[in-house]
């Protein structure tokens, strides 16, 4: 199962918790299975700009595969100069 | 020269050849933004709001029109009402930075803009336009903004990220927060806690190029923009949004881009030249003066940081309290989060709570600047680390390795790190024979260190062998530094072909593929690897009509040093300008594409090492000596790797010492020039000596990091170090002028 | 609004040219002349960008009025190459990387020249002072200096 960890700025929707972990193939359902658990999260992951996986960051990681060991990071927005 | 890493034998990455476009730079042929002239065209300018914060109650234009030569006024009254469409509300947002329709919310806000056969015209035009306001009142800076029963800018702002929401609105729009152990232990372990409270001014990005769009609109709705920004894609996509119409309809071509560092990834000028354009039946040009670049462009956020932090004894933080608020300017968006996440990311530190507002107030939106939002929250976080090494007697480079971010240490922002440079650029400081020169009198040493993300993002890029065997490249980023020699160097190391005989150039929105803005410090990342996948694309199809000439299996052909050679040698090699010219007969031109959605991005980490020398009569600061150390991954240029980490420490110079916006009491801006905003020139500065450190990017072909940004983290507080080491005075305001300084001398005499 | 004839030498060639009183020899070079190597940065002589030479005098073109050069002898940017061979300045702000975008370039060069032409040998301060007037905020002026130094060096034939 991938182990997802939730910034502070994401506990409010998660009841506190900071990390779950959830079975699932790629970002995408893994976003899935997290709203099914807490309501309402997935629109605010969706509007976090950026995901790592693994220590690597994506910018659009819908499509990304997880599997078992992965380690997923949704961080906040940020912009480059 | 790689410090870390062996160099790898490379033919071209990591030379100094002259850039491709070098020659029209210095002969004044480069067409920037406000070059082109097209035939019948007109000058347009453009009617900005003398308040920071008024309703507008009516716009007259009859006296406008009625002048000579006027051929357009238009207000926001022309542009679609994204609100009432429904739109994103970022997008809503876009559209009414760039024209005001309710309210104006700084001053420099947009309300009208005209376009008439001469400029002069077009300037008396634009002062007919009759706005007449009801003026209400404003917030300038995020104490006023934050204050109870503070005026609001927008009625409907509840700040997101607090459980529970709130139920009034206010001026902040949203809170970040990151926590990790327990603050009270960590606290509880320390043997010295340092607490301290900084302040820092909005600043300009300071390019000397000001905003420069042309439009041609046709009657048929389509329209060609030719403008200088960081990402004509970009600049195609907001217009579109703006003006309300397919992107597909909009062209652009890039200008030469004069400067930008981040505020040049906004848009401003481009949707009204294509409305005034359409309205008049001509082309339009609108220049930017500079006043109007301070007043209404950029900046990026002042700010106020608080930091406590805590080591034990033998130099390990054991924990860390931050709490910043950031300007955002009219509309929500500072770069707060950026900032919470990269505050304390140089360090492994188990305790910490890390809190953040995005504030918005009656100033310019700011826009992206230089690893937007790390800078200011390492001026704090990097001065209190200072006062914990003394306070502790420990050498500063020490406690910074004590605690230094490795391979796999939990990042204060969430994932591990992978492979990162941070050690190798402290430990590049500490061999340098600047870290031991002998200080004069009043003279003093500090050290800083900084952390950026970088970014991957969208790039495409073409490749075409021409039929003499000559190649070029084509890619939609727009060179703000150059990036064109980064790809040609990239491309010939691919290729096996001279650099000299290729030709970097960066096409219009509609002869390549997307691309997205330069910025993030992710050209020769990103777009360099769409280069070098677009070359090996090219070299599999070159090995395939070898191999069709020779009438064998295209795996007993190899590419090497630019021709194709048979595995064991039965066959005269075919160079790439022999292949070239018989094209025709092996398949027709020779040409790939490639694009891509950039990933693994590599963390960019900079050590600075500053020596000042402050008069103590004066208060003026002046800096002698200056190491900037950065892990760029690999140098593919070292000469434009240099320019980026000199140039990013001299606006961090300019930042640290000179530069600020000043307001009056009724917000408007009293220092729009470049007399009164003073960026440093070149008598108010050493040579900038520079160490690259390479340790290479493993998911980069070239194990390229990205070099454009970092660099600007640690100046403030490597300066403000220094000068706490010269006359034992911690600076927490920024800009630490002489006015500062000696009011600062004097509080201590006292 | 009437228009002034105005007559001068730029860049070696007699050139004439209309412009209104109050229009800017950079303005006037720019529209009439057709040489857009000088560039507009501020607008108010602080930055550089504008730097032409008027009878061999550096001057910000942005703050001289078109009708002031009537018969004077000017040099932009356009004119520091030799019938296409580039000027030892040019040469070395190539080679030696001394631009990033390349906005400033023009008025440094220019700037550079005047300091060259009165003192061929100039300390790494004098031209650090000499172009103290010339803004650049891509580079942080390291490589720029440079590039004069190795230029200076080249001219003295060294």
């Amino acid at each position: 199962m991938a182990q997802v960890h939730f910034s502070a700025g994401l506990r409010d929707l998660t009841g506190g918790l900071a990390q779950v972990e959830i079975e699932a193939t790629t970002v995408r359902r893994l976003v899935a299975a997290l709203e099914e658990k807490f309501p309402g999260i997935g629109e605010r992951l969706s509007d976090a700009s950026s995901v790592a996986i693994n220590g690597e960051i994506f910018t659009d990681a819908e499509y990304e595969p997880v599997d078992s060991d992965s380690e997923v990071h949704f961080l906040d927005i940020f912009q480059g100069g | 020269m790689a410090i870390t890493e062996e160099n790898p034998g490379y033919k071209w990455v990591g030379t100094r050849p002259i850039r491709p476009d070098g020659l029209e730079k210095v002969t004044g042929k480069a067409q920037f933004g406000a070059d082109l002239m097209l035939p019948g065209m007109l000058f347009g300018k453009v009617v900005r709001s003398p308040h920071a914060h008024a309703r507008i109650v009516s716009i007259d234009t009859t006296a406008a029109e009625a002048m000579v030569g006027v051929k357009a006024v238009i207000t926001g009254s022309d542009f679609p009402d994204l609100a009432a469409n429904g739109a994103h509300a970022s997008d809503i947002d876009v559209a009414n930075n760039a024209i005001a329709r309710e309210k104006v919310l700084y001053e420099g806000h947009v309300v009208a803009a005209v376009a008439a056969t001469t400029r002069d015209q077009a300037e008396a035009a634009a002062k007919a336009v009759e706005v007449t306001y009801e003026i209400l009142p404003h917030v300038l800076t995020v104490d006023e903004a934050m204050a109870e029963g503070a005026p609001l800018l927008h009625e409907g702002m509840i700040t997101k990220g607090v459980d529970p929401a709130p139920e009034e609105p206010s001026n902040v729009a949203s809170k970040i927060l990151h926590e990790r152990g327990d603050l009270d232990q960590g606290f509880g372990e320390a043997d010295v806690v340092v607490e301290r409270e900084f302040t820092t001014k909005p600043v300009h990005q300071g390019y000397i190029e000001p905003h420069a769009a042309v439009a041609d609109a046709n009657s048929d709705g389509r329209a060609h923009i030719w403008c200088s920004s960081q990402g004509h894609f970009q600049m195609r996509a907001y217009s579109a949004t703006v003006l309300g119409v397919s992107p597909g309809t909009l062209k652009v071509t890039a200008a030469e881009i004069g400067g930008g560092f981040g505020g040049k990834t906004v848009i401003y000028l481009e949707p009204l030249a294509v409305r005034l354009s359409q309205r008049a039946g001509r082309p339009v040009k609108l220049v930017m003066d500079r006043d109007e670049v301070f007043r209404a462009t950029g900046p990026t956020s002042g700010t106020r940081i608080r930091v406590k932090m805590g080591v034990s004894q033998d130099g390990k933080i054991t924990a860390a309290e931050v709490w910043m608020a950031y300007e955002a300017g009219a509309y929500s968006g500072s770069p707060v989060g950026a900032a919470g996440m990269t505050a304390i990311a140089c360090y492994d530190i188990p305790n910490f709570v890390v809190e953040g507002y995005d504030v918005v107030c009656n100033k310019p939106r700011v826009a992206a600047y230089r690893a937007p939002g790390a800078p200011m929250a390492a001026f704090a976080v990097e001065s209190v680390l200072d006062d914990l090494a003394r306070d502790i007697g420990m050498d500063p480079i020490d406690i910074r390795l004590a605690n230094a971010a490795v391979e796999g240490t939990q990042a204060s922002y969430g994932p591990k790190f992978p492979r990162i440079g941070f050690v190798e650029t402290l430990e590049a400081i500490k061999d340098h024979p600047n870290y031991t020169a002998d200080l004069g009198p009043n003279q003093g040493r500090g050290v800083a260190a900084g952390f950026w993300f970088n970014a991957g993002m969208m790039s495409s890029a073409t490749v075409h062998i021409n039929e003499n065997g000559t190649a070029t490249v084509v890619t939609g980023s727009p060179d703000i530094g150059g990036s064109r020699q980064s790809m040609a160097l990239m491309a010939a190391e691919e290729l096996g072909i001279p650099y000299e005989s290729i030709k970097a150039v960066v096409a219009d929105t509609e002869t390549v593929g997307f691309n997205d803005v330069t910025g993030g410090s992710r050209v020769t990342l990103a777009t360099g690897a769409a280069v070098v996948d677009a070359c090996r694309l090219i070299v599999e199809d070159l090995r395939a009509r070898a191999a069709k000439t020779w009438d064998v299996e295209v795996d007993q052909v190899e590419w090497v040093d630019g021709q194709a050679q048979h595995v064991d040698g039965s066959q005269p090699p075919l160079s790439l300008s022999d292949l070239a010219a018989k094209s025709g007969r092996t398949g027709g031109p020779i040409s790939a594409n490639a694009s891509l959605n950039s990933r693994g991005v590599g963390a960019g980490f900079s050590t600075q090492l500053c020596d000042v020398e402050v008069d103590p009569e004066t208060g003026v600061t002046r800096v002698v000596r200056y190491l900037t150390a950065q892990d760029a991954g690999r140098a593919i240029s070292p000469d434009y790797v240099e320019g980026q980490m000199q140039g990013g420490v001299v606006q961090g110079i300019g930042w640290a010492l000179n530069e600020e916006y000043i307001h009056d009491q009724d917000g408007v801006m009293e220092n729009p020039s470049f007399l009164d905003y003073r960026i440093p020139v070149a008598s108010d500065l050493p040579m900038i000596d520079c160490a690259i450190v390479e340790v290479p990017n493993p998911a980069h072909p070239y194990g390229v990091r990205g070099v454009g940004e970092v660099g600007i983290v640690p100046p403030m507080a490597a300066v403000g170090n220094a000068i706490n080491d010269a006359i034992d005075v911690r600076m927490t305001d920024l800009p630490m002028s002489p006015v500062r300084i000696l009011e600062a001398l004097t509080e201590q005499s006292d | 609004m009437a228009r002034t004839h105005i007559t001068a030498v730029v860049n070696g060639d007699e050139t004439e040219f209309l412009a209104e009183d109050g229009t800017s020899l950079l303005n006037a070079l720019r529209d009439e002349v057709g040489l857009t190597g000088a560039k507009e940065g501020c607008g108010t002589g602080d930055c550089g960008a504008c730097s032409v030479m008027i009878d061999e005098k550096v001057t910000t073109s942005c703050l001289v009025f078109a009708p002031e050069v009537q018969g004077a002898t000017i040099l932009t940017v356009e004119g520091l190459a030799d019938s296409g061979e580039l000027h030892p300045l040019q040469q070395c702000f190539l080679e030696g990387a001394a631009l990033q975008c390349g906005i400033c370039t023009p008025g440094f060069l220019i700037a550079a020249k005047a300091l060259l032409d009165k003192n061929p040998d100039p300390t790494e301060t004098e031209i650090r002072y000499a172009l103290a007037g010339n803004l650049c905020r891509c580079t942080g002026y390291d490589k720029i200096v440079r590039a004069v130094q190795e230029a200076a060096r080249e001219m003295r034939g060294q």
